[in-house]
């Protein structure tokens, strides 16, 4: 990229809200129903029904702005969207748009060692639309209203992000927060968490901004990332040979890797805003937005640091392990069953997150079904940080705990699998390796150390895998090191 | 005893309590003067006989134990008020098959008191009209002279219960389409304060300003509908939590001394001056039973035509922008893509008033437009209210004659949309303040047609109205006069 040009972005990013039921009515709003299953007159806008709110919409909005230190409207107001499209059954979408319920807040993201605070212009409320689905074969379209209904919202960066990179950094800055205030799951992929982009470039240091892109239908990190460096390249390309940046909207192609036109609408840029008066103002009180601050969970980042602080994690560690809420909550209360917190880190890390990967436990917001409790990965650190078993059978008990073998000790007493640390076992193993294999002990003792670790392994295997790997390693030296049996010491 | 389909909703009451009469009795008079009178009159878009007859006999079996006042009482309703099952056209061919399969609040409320649905009324295309000749279906034509409008839009629920097809009907009122349609048919129509009564279920024409409310021949009737009809809806956030006072209760309280006042502006120019002399005297009758008259003034008055179409028109634009044919209603045939349905159905599925609405509202609504215009028409309402708070500072109610003019011929104003608009020049300000009104038969001009007196009241203080108005109608007789409609419809001498 060229110096002597700067990328400015800005982000709009739509959340789908994890309420019960919809914004307006009491259908579900869950994902995954037949066609049409979840809807009702109101969330279809047949003649005469009414919008009524669902308070449980503005909690989750209000979380979203305090979290982001953003200012709450006292008084919001409800407006309508005019457009015409199949999947919008009353001819206008609810949205916010003079008020919005918050204005002015940030969120934060580390670039390199430094951290920079990226300005929300809004959070506002609003409903979702339909979906259409173009039935090829049929030559007819058809629409499933379930998503109709289903409450967003819509959070609107300021344009002060310089790079893809950033960009990258802010959405996941953003998802993990609405993930942690348990309000959205951001999934990308499923469309519950989609963003659109609005790219422009200036020459660096300029104040002015330049004509800008609106790019959509990116539906992951790397979509978004690429396909802002693929915009903020072709800008530039455009401006470098003279040609003039065009004000439009682009959509990404992930397959060929680069934008292009989006087809014209149909219709003018013209929603005809106006205040929707079936909904008289949202009105939000002291008591209101004191009852959702009490609620709201540790954040984040401020969680990272304190596991650092507390813990003394590597910064690494504690990043990955505050990506979830759940996560973070796992580790912490194996800790308080077993205070080995560098240990447990990475058995969470390790083993759990890769199960939990595996059994595509990660999907749901809030994982309740860990593959294993928490304080039962903490009593296995304990029994090898004891003694009692090595790192290496901690595994297998650990497989046998997946599949349903009781808490360690159990497994461990049952299956026989406790340390062998007496030494006169340790010794008889020994003296019978030794024995069966005279002629490495010789090799040995010319000189041969590297046959070391073949004893060590096969008085292992001896012992089936459990004996003490100090006391066996200590013994072993000690064995051979000794004289040979019937011979005199020189 | 006379025909029971004669009878008030309060004189049936007292028959039916009394176990004179049963309500299968006046049902089926009730459906026989409908079947006798309706092809002339044309206030019917359907009649409900099965399942009239069918709710009558279930309230006969609650004899002696009535739900309500409204318990076994014929009632019809507004053909923009949905109803389940029953077919709720709004006089538009756009939903010419449209079965709702729920109940507006308002059509669960009298379920639950009891009263029997007799059919849905004719009226203007989504309520968009004063004379209920923009109906897609049929004219409804004034009981009181067969060549003239019944008044709109609630002109079907009004021609009814003058006509004496039921004793009660509901009608919506946006800027004045339950009090004219009272006054030019001659009997009483109360709009009351603006979330008083849920809106959820009624077709949306223009949200901030409509209220559904009934339509009688007697205070007393309207006063026993409003207790069935009012009170928060959940359903509707527009509607207030409030209590809903014993309206028949403190009916017969006595008035003290109330405070009329006379806005002078109601009283000027383009009220036809035989209209004028008959509400003067009817501010007598006031004055002799007991109450202090004076004169105030609304200053915004003139502004308030020009502020209701704008905001009316605004929203209608937006509230009928769900009928394109995709869901539900008509649909226009062999579209050749998304856009050109959607044009075509609009197209024939509505009718030019509703157009030229929609038209001025996405108007007033657009890019460039809406600081001059909508928001313009905002304050211009703001103005209005505080003009009202301002006489009411100094007046319990305000007196003012319903509609400039008797009722004019059918079509003479059809064709000239402004002068049809003035038709609510003096109801509409009180929808933009959101008033309860009422409106009374206050006497006959020389043609022998209906005059209205309007009387507003404070937001919530529907009683005082409903009192005041009782107090008129103990003290005269206007509202017992018949229209002089034989069984075959037509209209005598």
């Amino acid at each position: 990229m060229s110096l002597a040009w700067e990328p400015v972005i800005g982000l709009e990013v739509h959340a789908e809200l994890l309420t019960e039921a919809k914004i307006f009515c009491g259908c579900s709003a869950r994902f995954g129903a037949a066609p049409n299953e979840n809807t009702c007159p109101v969330c279809l806008g047949l003649p005469g029904v009414l919008p009524v709110p669902n308070g449980k919409v503005v909690d989750f909005a209000l979380r979203l702005g305090l979290a982001t230190n953003s200012r709450i409207a006292r008084t919001s107001r409800w407006a309508r969207k005019n457009y015409f499209y199949p999947d919008l059954p009353k001819g206008y979408q609810i949205s916010q748009y003079e008020l919005p319920i918050c204005e002015g807040g940030y969120v934060e993201i580390d670039v390199g060692d430094a951290v920079r605070r990226i300005g929300l212009v809004r959070i506002h409320m609003e409903e979702d639309t339909g979906k259409n689905i173009h039935d090829a074969r049929a030559d007819a379209s058809l629409v499933d209203f379930n998503r109709s209904g289903v409450p967003l919202l819509e959070i609107v960066s300021a344009p002060e992000l310089r790079s893809p990179e950033e960009a990258g950094a802010y959405l996941r800055a953003l998802r993990t927060l609405l993930r942690y205030l348990e309000i959205c799951d951001g999934n990308m992929e499923e469309g519950s968490f989609r963003c659109d982009a609005n790219v422009s470039v200036r020459p660096a240091g300029s104040s002015e901004l330049g004509v800008k892109v609106e790019v959509k239908n990116m539906n992951s990190f790397r979509a978004v990332e690429r396909a802002l460096a693929y915009e903020i390249a072709r800008q530039i390309d455009a401006l470098e040979s003279g040609e003039p940046v065009v004000q439009e909207t682009r959509l990404w192609d992930p397959e060929a890797e680069r934008t292009r036109p989006m087809r014209r609408k149909e219709y003018a840029h013209d929603y005809r805003y106006f205040p929707d008066p079936d909904l008289p103002p949202l009105r939000v009180d002291d008591g209101w937005i004191d009852r959702v601050r009490a609620d709201l969970p540790e954040l984040p980042r401020t969680r990272r640091d304190r596991l650092v602080r507390q813990y003394g994690l590597p910064r690494y560690d504690a990043e990955v392990l505050t990506a979830r809420k759940d996560l973070a909550d796992f580790f912490e209360e194996a800790v308080r069953e077993h205070p080995n917190p560098k240990a447990i880190s990475n058995w969470t890390m390790g083993e759990v997150l890769r199960v939990v990967r595996e059994r595509g436990l990660d999907r749901e917001l809030v994982i309740r079904d860990w593959p294993v409790p928490p304080r039962s990965l903490a009593r296995l650190v304990r029994l090898v940080d004891e003694g009692k078993i090595s790192g290496k059978i901690a595994k297998q008990v650990f497989e046998k705990m997946l599949a349903g073998g009781g808490s360690p000790e159990e497994i461990v007493e049952a299956e026989g699998l406790v340390q062998v640390s007496d030494e006169s076992e340790l010794e008889r193993a020994i003296r019978e390796v030794l024995a069966s294999h005279a002629d490495k002990v010789e090799e040995y003792r010319a000189g041969k150390e590297k046959l070391f670790g073949f004893f060590v392994g096969q008085a292992m295997k001896r012992l089936g895998g459990k004996a003490h790997p100090g006391k066996l390693n200590e013994l072993l030296r000690r064995a051979l090191s000794a004289a040979p049996k019937g011979e005199e010491r020189p | 005893m006379t025909d029971p389909f004669r009878l008030s909703v309060r004189e049936a009451r007292r028959l039916l309590d009394e176990g004179e009469l049963s309500s299968k009795e006046l049902t089926r008079a009730t459906l026989e003067r409908i079947h006798g009178t309706d092809e002339v009159l044309g206030a019917f878009l359907t009649v409900c006989e099965d399942l009239a007859l069918r709710q009558a006999e279930e309230s006969d079996s609650r004899r002696g134990r009535p739900l309500s006042p409204l318990d076994g009482i014929p009632v019809g309703v507004k053909d923009v008020i949905c109803t389940r099952g029953v077919r709720t056209t709004a006089a538009s061919r756009m939903l010419e098959s449209f079965v709702p399969p729920y109940d507006a609040t308002v059509v669960e409320r009298l379920r639950r008191a009891g009263a029997v649905l007799v059919g849905k009324l004719n009226c203007d295309e989504f309520a968009m009209g004063s004379s209920t000749e923009n109906s897609a279906f049929r004219r409804t034509r004034n009981p009181w002279d067969r060549e003239r409008v019944p008044g709109g839009s609630s002109g079907g629920s009004a021609a009814a219960v003058a006509a004496r097809q039921c004793p009660l009907a509901l009608g919506t009122d946006t800027g004045g389409s339950i009090r004219q349609p009272a006054a030019l048919c001659g009997v009483v129509g109360l709009k009351p304060t603006y979330g008083r009564v849920s809106r959820y279920g009624v077709v949306a024409y223009a949200s901030s300003l409509e209220q559904v409310g009934p339509i009688a021949r007697e205070v007393w009737d309207c006063a026993a509908a409003l207790g069935v009809l009012a009170g928060h809806d959940p359903a509707d956030a527009t509607s207030v939590p409030r209590e809903v006072p014993d309206y028949l209760g403190v009916l017969e309280r006595p008035l003290g001394r109330p405070r009329v006042g006379l806005p002078s502006e109601y009283f000027g120019d383009g009220i036809d001056p035989v209209v004028r002399d008959r509400v003067l005297s009817a501010v007598e009758v006031l004055r002799e039973l007991g109450a202090e008259v004076g004169e105030t003034s609304l200053p915004h008055t003139p502004y308030a035509v020009a502020c209701y179409y704008l905001v009316a028109t605004a929203e209608a634009s937006s509230n009928l922008a769900r009928y394109d044919g995709i869901r539900y209603g008509f649909r226009a045939p062999d579209a050749k893509d998304l856009l050109d349905l959607y044009c075509r159905t609009r197209r024939l599925g509505f009718g030019p008033e509703v157009k030229r609405r929609i038209m001025l509202g996405t108007y007033a609504l657009s890019a460039g437009y809406y600081e001059a215009y909508y928001l313009r028409a905002q304050k211009v309402r703001t103005l209005i209210r505080r003009d009202f708070e301002t006489a009411f500072s100094r007046y319990d109610v305000l007196a003012t004659p319903t509609s400039p003019t008797s009722a004019f011929p059918l079509g003479s104003r059809l064709h000239d949309p402004l002068q049809m608009y003035l038709s609510d020049v003096l109801t509409i300000a009180v929808n933009l303040a959101g008033l309860p009104a009422i409106s009374l038969p206050c006497g006959f001009d020389d043609s022998g047609l209906p005059v209205g007196l309007q009387l507003v009241g404070r937001p919530f203080e529907e009683e005082t109205i409903l009192r005041l108005g009782h107090a008129y109608q103990s003290a005269t007789s206007w509202h017992r006069a018949e229209p002089p409609l034989d069984q075959r419809g037509s209209t005598g001498g």
